[in-house]
């Protein structure tokens, strides 16, 4: 039977399961397997807090959503194309997501009514009709694993694991994806595990056959490379992109690397992947809570190192006073707070920018420190290295805001030469006569880093307030009013680019402000509003404090500006305190990323006001 | 660094001391200013980190470097110093509110891990700075401006607690007893990982006299049981004998020498110093004083940095370019 090869423009699939059927694990290899294509491709992973929530129950769907195109994109995609569930749960709580007519791929022998009654099916959807504006594939993917597996020595609970590779094979053969990528990956993966690597070879090499020759798929797909700058390219997720900006820093700085942290989603990632790098002299130090992971830092900080300390909101709580300290002590720390879901313990799997107002503000008395916000996955390379930069130059604490949708999400990435990134020598205090610890650069208002090991220049520093230049303690009325008006205008002072604006017309006068990880759906709203002949212009705050030079300017510009932000408005709130400027804030706190179709709704509300 | 010559006032700051007149925190520093020349390290490499509290102000003190910390947090801070830069010498100033309420945490770990701290735990049994509230060492009952009618809490015994915590070096030691504090010091600073040093410290404003029992010519000879190791422990009046598995504190006089414990502060078994540990309680009947315990353990920066070390022997040192192009890879012309 010949099939067809149908060529589109782009996808966007959503795996979704049990959170122990393997759909991280199945996503970021269709994800490997695409990013070799040369497609563009943007993720978003979704799962619950508990690591095994309920067998087949709503609570305990995990799934993996990826979106690829033959051009430059920016999101993971509104509404799927494509949905592989392995469950009814599954079914029933993505189900809404769904483009029209979108394909629906399930697992058939799950459909029992067991499983149905489970998630609150009274009739099987697979029989009852309302599922029939999609293109349902109903397929038995559990019988045909383990029937493909059943001259191996395993036992059927051991096959059924396997039938993750046999939906990752099927959707392969469906886009045409190389297989050689996850056959090479599961060979590393399962090479001491003999059995487990044939069996996952062979559900996945069933999976792509059964595709090519089963009548039920008639059709495949292709999609072209997309056009990208030339250069080396990988897929980078954020917290993999921020571990390896802080790597590059250290080599750039001739620093080590110190990384004070406590195990918390969605951060802890960040401490798995330094604690891979031992051979770049990168210290990790799981420490015994948030407290003594920054105060950790903070000691090495002293001691000349990159003192770093990883967190997400609960922990950043925690760690208020020893911040304030390193405020007080002005020494670099970079504090790195992977937002989730708050208050409290909140939603820990879930993403969120509500940490703004805490990062700013979360500390007693005047204590300012320098927040900066990533992008995107892969700008969380480039924004490690300017943590760096800022905290060594000006001896201050530097917070970097990711979330948890940039932190697991990915992206392609062009790998940057050596030659590409920046210097960040810095340079220590030297002996000399009449050390002052509290004299300043006139140019930074940075004090000197007086490390101790450091002839001459012993100095006792602390938390209590100290005298200008001799750094002694002093109560003296004058000079705290003068310390901590110097603090903050060391920090007021710190050198950021300026706000770049994207207004291809010249003469929109709407502006669309985000900042941080909202980046992705306001460009593509952005895009799909031109698209549709209307003027918008849109800019990214990747600085919050200091803002850049010119944001007073950019926002005088426009008549209207929108700031989509996934808190109540803490950013507006700032907006409009320092510049007495009316903003309009799009606000959603659902635990995940804006759809683009929801900005641009929001985007023409206001342009039709 | 065996040219170092240094004397006391090479380690003396120009800042003024500020305790209350008759603080036992005055002599601790001048035995520490004192005893600092004998280590012949030089003063750039010695580090003091404090927490909060009266006795958290002794770096301030001290020529040489040091970080008045916040509250408790000083272990934490001397930690990540400790293992990035194992050549420093660090000590922790710290007292039995911060290093036991608001700082257990720390100190607990710190302890576990064998960091190479030289604590030194200032137990004066009452919150000073505070103005007088009562300590998680104070004696329960006791009455304070938080406690009108008596504190209800039962105290800790910082020694069972460091004992617990897995540490290899306790010992205790007296405010004023310069000469035995001064070998407590150099015997926790030859100690190979994390030391902790309790020393009892008369607070003269809220809680004067609360040692009396061990500082009172009248009464010390006969309270304080000297621990010597190799020795029979002994006060001038009583000895430590084992009875039915536990250790018990009887009269000289009813006993022979050869029925005492020999002292061994080597002794891998932390239920020896810890036995030894309750035989003093709030009331300092009899305190044992010196050396507790001193096991060798493997110190932790040491072996952080020695994993580091192993790696880079093994596979090199680390290569920025093919970290960046790990994993799949591919290329757009």
């Amino acid at each position: 039977m010949s099939k067809t090869v149908v060529p589109l423009h782009q996808v966007s699939i959503r795996f979704a399961g049990d959170s122990g059927d393997g759909m991280q694990l199945t996503g970021d290899r269709f994800t490997m397997d695409t990013a070799i294509l040369g497609n563009d491709i943007s993720t978003l992973p979704n799962f619950p807090a508990e690591i095994r929530a309920p067998q087949g129950t709503l609570l305990g769907v995990s799934s993996f959503q990826l979106h690829f195109a033959d051009h430059h994109i920016q999101t993971p995609g509104d509404a799927p194309d494509v949905l592989v569930a392995m469950n009814p749960a599954a079914l029933k709580a993505n189900i809404k997501d769904l483009a029209k007519g979108a394909t629906i791929i399930v697992d058939a022998d799950e459909f029992i009514t067991r499983n149905l009654t489970k998630v609150g099916y009274v009739t099987n959807p697979l029989e009852d009709g309302s599922l029939d504006g999609y293109k349902v594939h109903p397929i038995a993917l559990t019988t045909l694993t383990v029937a493909t597996l059943s001259e191996l020595n395993l036992s059927r609970k051991d096959a059924e694991r396997s039938k993750n590779m046999f939906a990752l094979g099927l959707l392969t053969w469906m886009y045409s994806r190389p297989t050689e990528t996850t056959e090479k990956f599961l060979t590393g993966k399962f090479a001491k595990k003999p059995d487990l690597l044939e069996a996952n070879l062979l559900a996945f090499k069933a999976g792509w056959n059964f595709g090519e020759t089963t009548e039920e798929f008639s059709v495949s797909y292709q999609i072209a490379p997309a056009k990208m700058p030339a250069g080396k390219y990988r897929n980078v997720s954020g917290n993999t992109a921020l571990s390896y900006g802080l790597i590059a820093a250290a080599k750039q700085s001739g620093l080590q690397l110190f990384l004070g942290s406590y195990p918390i989603t969605p951060a802890s990632d960040i401490l798995h992947e330094l604690s891979k790098h031992k051979k770049f002299g990168v210290i990790t130090f799981q420490a015994e809570d948030e407290i003594a992971a920054v105060g950790s830092a903070l000691g090495a900080a002293y001691g000349g190192a990159i003192g770093v300390t990883s967190t997400s909101g609960p922990g950043l709580a925690l760690k208020a006073e020893m911040i304030g300290l390193g405020v007080m002590l002005e020494l670099p720390l970079i504090v790195i707070d992977v937002q989730r879901g708050g208050p409290s313990t909140g939603l820990p799997t879930k993403t969120e920018q509500a940490d703004l107002l805490q990062a700013m503000y979360g500390r007693n008395g005047e204590s300012p420190v320098v927040v900066i916000a990533p992008s995107t996955p892969k700008d969380c390379f480039a924004m490690a290295m300017e943590a760096v930069r800022i905290a060594t130059t000006y001896r201050v604490p530097v917070f970097i805001l990711s979330d948890g949708y940039i932190a697991n999400g990915s992206e392609p990435w062009r790998i940057p030469g050596e030659g590409e990134l920046p210097d960040l020598r810095v340079e220590f205090a030297h002996t000399e006569e009449n050390f002052m610890p509290y004299s300043r650069d006139p140019k930074t208002l940075a004090r000197p880093w007086a490390i101790p090991g450091t002839k001459g220049i012993e100095h006792r520093i602390g938390g209590v307030e100290k005298a200008d230049q001799t750094g002694a303690i002093s109560y003296d009325p004058t000079n705290h009013d003068f310390m901590v008006r110097t603090r903050a205008a060391k920090v007021a002072g710190v050198q950021v680019p300026d706000l770049e604006v994207d207004d291809a017309t010249g003469d929109a006068q709407v502006l669309l402000l985000g900042w941080g990880s909202t980046f992705g759906p306001i460009a593509a709203a952005v895009e799909a509003l031109r698209e549709n002949g209307q003027k918008v212009a849109q800019a990214h705050l990747k600085y919050i404090n200091p803002f850049p030079k010119n944001l007073g300017a950019v926002l005088d510009r426009y008549e209207r500006v929108i700031v989509p932000e996934m808190n109540l408005g803490q950013l507006a709130m700032l907006l409009r305190a320092q510049f007495l400027k009316d903003i309009t804030g799009y606000n959603q706190v659902r635990g995940l990323p804006f759809s683009t179709t929801e900005i641009i709704e929001a985007t023409m509300a206001v342009l039709s006001d | 660094m065996t040219d170092v010559t240094l004397t006391k006032k090479d380690f003396t700051s120009d800042q003024e001391v500020r305790w209350c007149p008759g603080c036992g925190d005055y002599s601790i520093l001048s035995t520490v200013q004192s005893f600092l020349p004998t280590l012949g390290l030089p003063r750039e490499n010695i580090v003091f980190i404090s927490g909060i509290g009266c006795s958290s102000r002794f770096p301030y003190y001290l020529e040489t470097f040091g970080i008045h910390s916040i509250h408790g947090r000083a272990p934490a801070i001397a930690s990540g110093l400790a293992i990035s830069r194992p050549d420093l010498t660090i000590f922790v100033i710290t007292g039995d509110g911060d290093a036991l309420s608001i700082g257990g945490n720390h100190l607990i770990h710190a302890l576990r891990r064998n960091v190479n701290l030289k604590i030194l735990l200032f137990n004066n049994r009452i919150y000073g700075l505070t103005k007088g509230q009562y300590s998680p060492t104070s004696e329960t009952g006791k009455v304070t401006k938080s406690t009108p009618i008596g504190s209800l809490d039962t105290p800790f015994n910082p020694i069972s607690l460091a004992i617990g915590a897995e540490a290899t070096f306790v010992a205790r030691s007296i405010d004023t007893d310069r000469k035995h504090l001064t070998e407590m010091l150099q015997a926790a600073s030859a100690h190979k990982g994390s030391a902790l040093i309790e020393i009892y410290q008369n607070c003269p404003i809220f809680n004067d006299d609360a040692f009396i029992a061990v500082k009172d010519g009248e009464t010390k000879g006969a309270t304080l049981l000297q621990l010597i190791h190799g020795v029979p422990i002994k006060s001038e009046t009583h000895g430590v004998i084992m009875e039915n598995g536990s250790m018990k504190v009887v009269e000289l006089s009813l006993v022979s020498e050869s029925e005492l414990v020999v002292h061994n502060a080597n002794n891998p078994d932390p239920s020896y110093a810890f036995a030894l540990s309750r035989l003093s309680a709030s009331e300092l009947d009899h305190v044992p004083i010196g050396i507790f315990r001193d096991v060798a353990r493997p110190e932790y920066s040491t072996m952080v940095n020695q994993q580091i070390a192993d790696v880079i022997a093994k596979d090199g040192a680390g290569d920025l370019a093919s970290l960046l192009a790990s994993g799949d890879t591919w290329e757009v012309k």
